[in-house]
């Protein structure tokens, strides 16, 4: 998902639309009076809130301070610059750090645990982590809400873990300064301990009592970046064992006294709804509690089988007997959608990009091109789901979110209670891909009418609610189908006179929450995002966003999924219409403009061997750049085709991610990202859709790489000291293009069309 | 009630025995660590051994498993000699990202290893193809399995 945050240090204010803003802000307040809640959440949250705390065993660091009320809390730290929202100290010395963010495979619950022990001096075979909730602590600092997305994690929480770490560690010191009756200018710290003169020692355990009664210092010195003994260092996942041996538990996993599961027939329409049922059949099997209707997105309606595990529920589902109404919907239609895209591109759309075009009509030499990229599935591993326990006038969900804020406003709209009353347990998450940031909150909304109409039914045990894969497959929320057209005007040297560009597709932040800060002129951002480009293309972009009835989201990396394939092949078919190198040239436009994209290009280029090494028969090089989300990654790859089945044997990576918190993360993230961009160019990966229904169901149908596909893969980062840039999606948009661009030095034609079409 | 043999341990099963042994597993026994996919034996995930060989539970009915050794992820990598290295190498190898399908992947590797002592790339990646990991952690599946195949020689 995509947020600029250089757009958004560009404003005054958080970038949020005013009404976002003040629902964000209202749960805020919300959450922090929600004294009824547990007694830890209720001190991690703030320091202020202490009277209803009182009682907290003790041994815990700093909440025990919250909880005895002996320290105000610093009248000029927010929320998240609060370490008693994000460490605690045990006894034993173990470090526990809150994360901010959804882990759903990328790694922060390592990576943000590291930079923070970095400042703190901790011992890191001591430090575990744990996920925060929807309190007010846990938004992104520079965003003011909740999120997951747009690979800003690291790059957003860079310095605030920094600080909490230091301000843990000044907090620390003191204590021991306290009681050794010494300046804290004469401790250091090394490893977990506070090391004073002579070299007496205190572990972090032992002193966390005490350094709780410890004012929390606002302003702390950060280490220099040559310091670091954690920060850049190769490090495992904290999570590696459970991960490793089937302990770590996933939203699906969540078990309840007395849990209920249900399943949802959807209408085979979005939007549709229910013109009759029979549930007879359904309500005769064994375990099935309920049968009932409930809403669906989109204004729909389907019908809820609740029963006491998935299978009873799934059998229930398929014993239904239902008639749809899906006469007040839109019934896309994949053929007739391209007819009609293809027809926008080719009229103009509203100007994203202005340039002079007059130059076209007279260059020596010309491209036109026309792309197609699908409607494409997320298809996270762990199948969407969200646990529902209705309590009175409270709530509690469980499921894996990227945006635990906006759903728990979501639940609270749904269930008819106040946001306060909501209580958000993030889960660990089996992959997302943005299908869990959604602005509609859709399987959480849904969640919660299942489990009302439950209670209304006089069921009063917790519901979760669990997707078939079909449903997930089938469920909507794709990246959104495309079009593009350019044409192209250059000389004889390469010399680019014009690019007039189009791009059809449909908004994805369009109706959302979003769209009142990402929507300007009539064009959504996340379109065009990626037309930004290293090499000063004289370009006119006009976008159109025709609206279809197919729910549509941020796939990993966005707009870049398809903005990078087109502007990457181009610039390569220019390249070798100017019989230049395709390096060359790429580097020559770049010229001192963009240092970032041509180290990491240069790195890729040196490590791969490429000009240099003598290629095994019928391989060729493909290479490509891209800067998304603040990162650039370069690949260079060897690729063959066979009987028109084109194949990738190796991928070089060269990465600029500036500082590297942890090279293991960004190599995992680099060689997973690469892949899903594989993905993008193997036979059945698109969603089609016929009369509006989809007609992929599952993995048989909607195909994802597997081991066969992977081809090897090495991975280069550019050093660099300066604060971190997301790497979570930065890895995918350019290795398609790269892939086409080796296939084209082979067959002398660039695939034009997602999946590739060879034949 | 069917009775199942899991982990070495008979257990009566209160569910009906077209029940996929996933759900027996999950929802009725507890055992949450096999995980469900895509409930059509074409992702992997839900792998477990039945009789020592890995099969599909969510396509595979109790009725099925009657009088026969169910072995899961949480037996496998606790007390089987060759899961133990399995899952060792995994954690070495910092194999999992998001870890969701790994309980599927550490089960067939298990398999294959017992089968395979030395398993060439080919070998790997035709025990593994029916496993899918949407993170893309196959460059570490494959290097883990080379490495358990050397702790065990």
């Amino acid at each position: 998902m995509h947020f600029d945050a250089h757009a958004l240090q560009s404003q005054a204010h958080f970038f949020m639309p005013k009404h976002l803003q003040a629902l964000m802000d209202k749960a805020q307040e919300a959450t922090n009076s929600g004294v009824s809640d547990a007694l830890e959440g209720v001190a991690r949250r703030t320091f202020l809130k202490v009277s209803a705390a009182s009682g907290f065993a003790l041994g815990a660091f700093p909440l025990v301070a919250g909880a005895q009320g002996h320290v105000a809390a610093p009248a000029g730290l927010k929320p998240f610059e609060q370490p008693s929202a994000f460490v605690r100290i045990d006894a034993d010395g173990t470090v526990t750090v809150t994360i901010n963010r959804l882990d759903f495979g990328q790694g922060v619950q390592t990576g943000l645990p590291m930079i923070l022990a970095e400042e703190l001096d901790a011992d890191w075979s001591k430090v575990r982590s744990v996920h925060g909730d929807a309190s007010a602590a846990y938004a992104d600092p520079m965003m003011g809400m909740h999120l997951t997305g747009g690979s800003n994690s690291i790059k957003n929480s860079y310095t605030q873990y920094r600080e909490l770490g230091a301000r843990t560690r000044a907090m620390l010191v003191s204590a021991a300064a306290a009681q050794w009756g010494v300046n804290a200018s004469a401790l250091r710290t090394s490893n977990g301990f506070v090391v004073g003169p002579g070299g007496k020692k205190l572990g972090y355990g032992a002193l966390a009592e005490a350094a709780m009664q410890q004012p929390v210092p606002e302003k702390v010195t950060l280490k220099d970046p040559q310091q670091f003994r954690l920060i850049g260092k190769p490090t495992g996942r904290l999570d590696a064992q459970a991960k490793s041996s089937g302990q770590q538990d996933y939203g699906i996993d969540v078990r309840l006294p007395g849990m209920l599961t249900a399943v949802v027939a959807r209408p085979p329409v979005f939007g549709g709804k229910v013109k009759s049922l029979d549930d007879s059949a359904a309500k005769a099997i064994k375990g099935v509690k309920a049968v009932l209707r409930v809403p669906t997105d989109r204004g729909g309606e389907g019908v809820a089988i609740v029963a006491d595990g998935y299978w009873p529920a799934k059998q229930g589902r398929d014993a239904l007997k239902v008639e749809w109404d899906t006469s007040a919907v839109g019934k896309p239609d994949t053929k007739a959608l391209l007819a009609q895209y293809r027809e926008l591109a080719a009229k103009p759309g509203n100007v994203a990009l202005q340039a002079d075009m007059a130059p076209l009509a007279g260059a020596p030499h010309k491209i036109s091109a026309e792309f197609v990229f699908p409607y494409l599935a997320h298809a996270p591993m762990e199948p969407l789901n969200c646990t529902v326990k209705l309590d009175g006038d409270k709530a509690e969900l469980w499921m894996g979110t990227q945006m635990p804020g906006l759903d728990a406003m979501a639940a609270a709209k749904t269930l008819g209670l106040q946001p306060q009353n909501i209580k958000v347990h993030t889960q660990m998450a089996g992959g997302g891909f943005g299908r869990r940031a959604i602005p509609t909150s859709d399987y959480v909304v849904e969640a919660c009418g299942v489990a009302k109409a439950a209670r209304t039914a006089g069921l009063s045990a917790p519901v979760r609610t669990l997707w078939s894969r079909e449903d997930d497959i089938q469920g909507g929320y794709y990246r959104p189908m495309h079009v593009h057209r350019a044409e192209i005007g250059f000389d004889a040297k390469g010399r680019i006179l014009a690019w007039d560009h189009t791009i059809v597709g449909q908004s994805i932040t369009k109706g959302s929450p979003f769209e009142a800060f990402m929507v300007k002129n009539g064009i959504d951002a996340t379109a065009v995002e990626g037309m930004k480009e290293p090499y000063g293309v004289p370009m006119k972009l006009s976008v159109h966003h025709p609206d279809v009835n197919v729910p549509v989201l941020w796939w990993r990396s966005v707009g870049s999924t398809h903005t990078a394939y087109a502007m990457e092949t181009l610039i390569d078919e220019v390249a070798r219409a100017a019989k230049q190198d395709p390096v060359a040239y790429r580097l020559a436009l770049m010229g001192d403009k963009h240092p970032r994209h041509k180290a990491a290009l240069q790195l890729a280029v040196a490590q791969s061997g490429y000009g240099k090494k003598k290629l095994a028969a019928g391989r060729a090089w493909g290479v490509a750049v891209h800067e998304s989300f603040s990162s650039v990654v370069a690949y260079v790859v060897e690729a063959s085709v066979k009987d028109g089945t084109p194949k990738l044997h190796s991928i070089t990576a060269g990465v600029h991610c500036n500082l590297a918190v942890n090279p293991k993360s960004v190599e995992a993230q680099v060689q997973g990202a690469a892949l899903m961009g594989l993905g993008m160019c193997l036979p059945g990966a698109a969603i089609t859709l016929k009369d509006g229904v989809v007609e992929q169901s599952n993995f048989g149908d909607y195909a994802v790489p597997r081991i066969t596909d992977m081809p090897q893969v090495t991975v280069h980062i550019v050093p660099s000291a300066d604060p971190p840039t997301g790497m979570g999606e930065p890895g995918l948009p350019p290795l398609a293009p790269a892939f086409a661009n080796a296939i084209a030095q082979i067959t002398g034609k660039t695939p034009r069309e997602l999946p590739f079409k060879l034949a | 009630m069917p009775t199942l043999n899991i982990n070495g341990k008979d257990m009566a099963v209160d569910a009906d025995e077209s029940t996929p042994i996933l759900w027996a597993l999950r929802d009725t026994l507890g055992l949450t660590g096999t995980k469900f996919g895509c409930g059509q034996a074409l992702c992997g995930a839900c792998t477990v051994h039945l009789n020592g060989a890995p099969i599909r539970s969510c396509v595979t009915p109790i009725s099925a498993a009657a009088g026969q050794k169910i072995t899961t992820i949480e037996a496998v990598t606790a007390s089987d000699k060759v899961g133990k290295a399995v899952h060792a190498a995994w954690v070495k190898h910092d194999v999992a990202q998001c870890g969701y399908c790994q309980s599927g992947q550490i089960m067939s590797a298990t398999a294959l290893l017992q089968g395979k002592k030395k398993p060439t790339d080919a070998d790997i990646d035709a025990a593994m193809a029916g496993n899918m990991c949407r993170c893309g952690t196959y460059v570490r599946i494959r290097a883990a399995i080379h490495d358990a195949a050397k702790t065990l020689a």
